[in-house]
């Protein structure tokens, strides 16, 4: 009973931490999203499947820890002109399960939809979404996050928002 | 009786004039249908890279205009492109995007073609008896023809050479080419599709436009220490090119001859990539190889599709009036695996639908070509430095970097061919 106790804090912990993640996205909180990662964090979007070798093939996203940086600065600088004005975006998620535990990191995988409504007009985009977080005394922090979408082998619009 | 009517063609010589064109011509569906027999399904169009299939039997789905093309190499190393249509009913042959196949076989009723598109085997043949079947073979592109590795497709029968239709333009493949030490540039990276709600011209345009940088892309340069907005201001001495033929280039290479520093134009230096400094070396002689580092790869858009935008390729595909795909992936220099690596790097920062660069310019065509449906003005006015146009050593119309010198051009190219029966 023990055991089944804590693996159910841990996945209460981690689900709230997907949720205020979303959260931040979703209202376009960039820098306090951006106080999520790791010093060592990878920010990655796969296209053309899920297994590619990101380090060889093209990647829709494929950010270190300061590229993200300069991901954020770009949405704060005013003349991000793809998201001003801002897409009205909401993440629903859902499946959330712990897949692996090793020391202080936990990998947890979830399923995502993310409604989007810009000056194009409602895009729906879908995902399996995976993350390295380490737990620390602050909280979770992400070192590693990544957004399959499932048509990231198809053609698709612009995606300039925080997924 | 029924009365035969022409179908509605539009005259052009109204709509195209020296330095302004007519809104419709992008959002028209009849001027779209009339460009895919006038453009597409005639004129050169690029269709892949010979890297892409290197061994025999390799083959990889592409597309010319909304049409799926499957691109084979054969048994005899040649390069085929085929329609992605079974002669018998037209059911889809390939649904991979790639892979080697000896035999494309039809699932629909198992009719099999060898990877040239000919017709191998019908299923229960006996019901064929009599007839002449080797006539139903998968339809190909009537002409194929590649450029240091780019290879282009025309369904015209007759028409221009590829090199008569790349004309001055060539000489840029030349010089991408130059940029690698074994002379050879790889397709190898994987494609991203990143699709825009515009017309394709919009993004034709876009691509030697010098003109907007400054403005659409502020925000990366003032998030980044990137040294390419100074290219594009009011001072720079870049020359915005007009080769005929549709094809245009914005060069920036009398800018990065001003800064004298070899690959300033990557934004890097020989101490960062010493080994593809010391191969450029070995292969062009240490002063050969000190000046195509200064100058860089080109930005050039060879028309109707084939973008080169100095790191990567995109492939424009236009599927509607107001749907266009950019297929891009950066370019890979054979042999030269520290630069390739940035080259990656760099065009994955820069390009696709989450790109520092490419989600700004796409976010303009998307605005524009919803701008063009208001009816006043009904023109687009493209007379930036007509003035100071004026003509280069070789006869090439030029002006400066932020001109639209390159939007004339391809105009007058454009009802050419489209004025073309």
């Amino acid at each position: 009973m023990g055991m089944i106790t804590v693996e159910q804090d841990i996945t209460r912990r981690v689900e709230q931490f997907i949720y205020a993640e979303a959260r931040l996205q979703d209202e376009h909180e960039y820098a306090a999203w951006e106080a999520l990662w790791t010093d060592d964090a990878i920010y990655w979007l796969p296209a053309n499947g899920d297994a590619i070798d990101p380090e060889q093939q093209m990647s829709i996203i494929y950010d270190n820890r300061s590229r993200i940086g300069v991901r954020v600065r770009q949405l704060l600088s005013g003349k991000r002109y793809t998201q001003d004005p801002k897409s009205a975006i909401r993440h629903l998620i859902t499946n959330v399960e712990v897949l692996d535990r090793s020391g202080d990191e936990v990998s947890v995988g979830c399923n995502v939809m993310v409604y989007e409504s810009s000056l194009r007009g409602e895009t729906l985009w879908a995902a399996r979404t995976e993350y390295l977080l380490r737990d620390t005394p602050d909280g979770f922090r992400m070192a590693r996050k990544k957004v399959a979408l499932v048509n990231n082998d198809k053609p698709l619009f612009t995606l300039s928002f925080l997924i | 009786m029924n009365v035969m009517t022409r179908p509605y063609v539009p005259d052009f010589a109204t709509l195209i004039e020296q330095d302004r064109v007519h809104g419709s011509l992008y959002t028209d569906a009849d001027i779209f249908r009339m460009e895919l027999d006038r453009i597409w399904y005639r004129t050169w169009v690029y269709v892949g890279h010979e890297s892409e299939v290197p061994e025999p039997f390799d083959f990889v789905t592409k597309s010319i205009g909304p049409q799926p093309i499957i691109m084979t190499r054969g048994a005899d190393g040649q390069i085929n492109l085929l329609q992605n249509r079974c002669p018998h009913r037209g059911n889809e042959v390939c649904t991979e995007p790639r892979g080697n196949a000896r035999k494309f076989t039809c699932p629909f009723h198992n009719w099999t073609f060898a990877n040239d598109g000919r017709l191998e085997a019908t299923a229960f043949a006996d019901g064929y008896k009599g007839q002449d079947m080797a006539a139903l073979s998968l339809g190909k592109v009537a002409r194929v023809a590649s450029y240091r590795g780019f290879v282009f497709g025309s369904f015209a029968t007759e028409g221009p050479t590829l090199e008569e239709h790349l004309g001055g333009a060539a000489e840029t493949l030349d010089r991408l080419c130059d940029s690698s030490p074994t002379g050879e540039v790889e397709i190898t990276a994987g494609f991203l599709q990143h699709r825009v709600k515009a017309n394709w011209k919009f993004v034709l345009e876009n691509e030697t436009d010098g003109y907007h940088p400054a403005f659409v892309h502020a925000s990366v340069f003032k998030v980044t220490d990137s040294g390419i907005g100074g290219l594009y201001g009011s001072k720079s001495t870049a020359v915005t090119r007009d080769f005929g033929n549709g094809h245009t280039e914005l060069d920036l290479r009398p800018e990065f001859r001003l800064r004298d520093q070899p690959l300033n134009w990557f934004g890097t230096t020989p101490e960062r990539l010493p080994d593809y400094v010391a191969a450029m070396e070995q292969a062009h002689g240490p002063e050969k190889a000190r000046e195509v580092m200064i100058d860089g790869t080109p930005h050039v858009m060879i028309f109707p599709n084939l973008f080169i935008a100095e790191i990567q390729i995109f492939v424009l595909q236009p599927r509607a009036v107001d749907d266009t795909v950019q297929h891009v992936t950066a370019l890979q220099f054979k042999g030269a695996p520290d630069i390739n690596r940035r080259l990656r790097q760099q065009t994955m920062g820069s390009v696709g639908p989450a790109g520092f660069l490419l989600a700004d310019d796409s976010e303009m065509y998307e605005r524009t070509h919803r701008g063009v449906l208001s009816r006043d003005p009904e023109w687009l006015y493209l007379a930036r430095g007509e003035h100071r146009e004026r003509t280069d050593e070789d006869g090439f119309r030029v002006g400066h970097a932020t001109d639209e010198v390159p939007s004339r051009g391809i105009w007058r190219h454009y009802r050419q061919m489209m004025e073309a029966e």
